[in-house]
């Protein structure tokens, strides 16, 4: 471990880091610019900061949504139902998977519904969801989980399917039952993709979620961004909306670490 | 000698909405017990259907076969079968991917993990045992392969061209290893192979089959002069050995 690398070496490791950090760099300075080109032309009124909104104002709203303990409400609310939207969606996704899997039958049966289903921009069927289940977070999951699960099934069954035939052939040489393949191999050889699937989720349900408190408006970042634009409170359109894209980021960082983990584990 | 498995008059049809391809027509043969044979075709002559249909993965259209003169219904359970490529589980240690056939025959228990325990050490992959498939090389994994065959006992081992997937120096020195593995733990063998340097070198004897629909069109018996311990390697060096290989290769009749 303790190797002594050579000058070379050492010059090329330099090198990576010098480029690293100046890709890092560059990041911030990009968001620090914009940020700070669009609080100038709103303080010297190149742009009318009611329609637009300005960065000190949305730090304020921040700060006054956080003292009233609304700010964190409302994000919870919205993460809490899309972890249950990915979540669920992925589990009955594989579920559905299975049984496609273990019959080829109700597969080709159901592969026209499907790709309909897959085509069809679910965020339509929101009314009649809304209408159906009720003014309740029961809808908005409903949005989020009817987004997740037609990719999910389409993924993990073709991920199942594309399992290798020859491994399949090894474990029936021992007598395999069906279901001994399916828990031997089919199903250990798709985790990655089943988690590949979970992290395409969390985006999917998000969009489902903030759908549905468009819709439902009672709680949540969506119902702060639909009431925002209502009242005409840019500002707060604008925090709802940074906050958002926050929470977005870090649900996806923490499914692609538990991935990482994951997969090191294997 | 007595024969472990016959093949009487045995006839291989696929169907698909394409049409009916004939892969084995009227095949008959007889593998004694303690042999190596081998057999060797050209491409696509039906020899790993000729395995499955020993290992009674898939049923015949006509014909017989007989292992230790009973009839194989469903599968065979003194076979055991080792494909072209090492087909361990990446996600499993190489002590699990060793008992897997085991633990679907609901046999796991202390004897038997002993014994897969004991081969790994006999062979070498004692101190690995607790490694996964992707930290070894090629050939190790292709022992942990045979061990993972060998744990469930079988009598009869059925070899699809198990080294064809490894660089030629690993191949000549899995096959020796191998060779002298199954030698060790006097199993009958069937080895499908293209490679007729590899066939003449392991076997006893060779079956040559014709192009689809596979028959047999030679057998071989193969008696090369070497010293008392020979190993494949040791008969390539015999004096018959390129006689037999040419009279194969010409048997084979390849046209490019």
């Amino acid at each position: 471990m303790y190797e002594e690398y050579s000058s070379e070496h050492k010059e090329f490791i330099r090198k990576e880091k010098v480029t690293n950090n100046a890709v890092m760099i560059s990041r911030i300075i990009i968001l620090v610019a914009l940020f700070a080109l669009w609080e100038v032309a709103a303080e010297m009124r190149w742009i009318d900061p009611f329609i637009m909104s300005q960065p000190s104002r949305i730090v304020k709203t921040m700060v006054n949504l956080s003292k009233d303990g609304s700010l964190f409400l409302h994000t919870g609310v919205t993460i809490y139902e899309t972890i249950i939207g990915f979540v669920s969606g992925t589990i009955l996704g594989t579920l559905v998977a299975i049984v496609l899997w273990w019959s080829s039958f109700t597969a080709r049966v159901l592969d026209p519904y499907l790709v309909v289903l897959n085509a069809l921009p679910k965020t339509a069927l929101g009314p009649i969801i809304l209408v159906w289940v009720g003014g309740t977070t029961g809808s908005i999951i409903v949005m989020a989980l009817l987004l997740s699960i037609i990719v999910t099934i389409l993924n993990v069954y073709q991920s199942f399917k594309s399992c290798d035939e020859d491994k399949i052939k090894l474990l029936k040489t021992f007598g395999a039952t069906k279901i001994q393949i399916l828990r031997k191999v089919v199903f250990p050889s798709s985790i990655p993709e089943i988690i590949s699937t979970l992290k395409i989720n969390v985006g999917l349900s998000l969009v489902g979620v903030i759908v549905g408190e468009f819709l439902v408006s009672k709680a949540g970042l969506g119902h702060l961004i639909i009431y925002g634009g209502q009242v005409f409170k840019m500002d707060l359109v604008m925090t709802s909306v940074i906050i958002l894209a926050i929470a977005a980021a870090l649900m996806y960082l923490s499914v692609a670490w538990i991935e990482k983990k994951f997969v090191k584990m294997r | 000698m007595d024969k472990v498995v016959e093949l009487k008059n045995v006839t291989m049809n696929y169907h698909t909405l394409e049409g009916e391809t004939q892969a084995i027509k009227n095949l008959s043969l007889d593998i004694r017990r303690g042999e190596f044979v081998s057999i060797v075709g050209p491409s696509g002559c039906g020899k790993s259907t000729l395995l499955s249909l020993i290992s009674g993965l898939i049923k015949s259209s006509t014909g017989e076969i007989l292992i230790n003169n009973e009839p194989v219904v469903g599968l065979a359970s003194n076979v055991g079968y080792m494909p072209q490529r090492d087909h361990l589980f990446e996600w499993l240690t190489i002590l699990r991917n060793t008992t897997i056939g085991l633990e679907i025959q609901k046999k796991l228990n202390k004897d038997t993990l002993r014994n897969a325990e004991r081969l790994l050490e006999e062979y070498g992959l004692g101190e690995f045992k607790y490694y996964y498939p992707k930290q070894l090389s090629g050939g190790m994994r292709q022992r942990a392969a045979l061990i993972r065959t060998l744990a469930v006992n079988p009598e009869i081992l059925l070899l699809d061209e198990p080294f064809s997937s490894l660089d030629y120096q690993t191949r000549l020195a899995i096959s020796e290893e191998i060779w002298l593995i199954i030698k060790k733990e006097k199993k009958t063998a069937i080895l499908v192979t293209h490679d007729i340097a590899e066939a003449v070198s392991m076997s006893d004897r060779i079956i040559v089959l014709t192009r689809r629909p596979g028959e047999v069109k030679s057998e071989h018996d193969i008696q090369l002069t070497t010293c008392e311990n020979k190993t494949p390697i040791i008969c390539r060096e015999a004096p018959e050995f390129r006689i037999y290989f040419n009279k194969i290769w010409k048997e084979l009749d390849v046209h490019v």
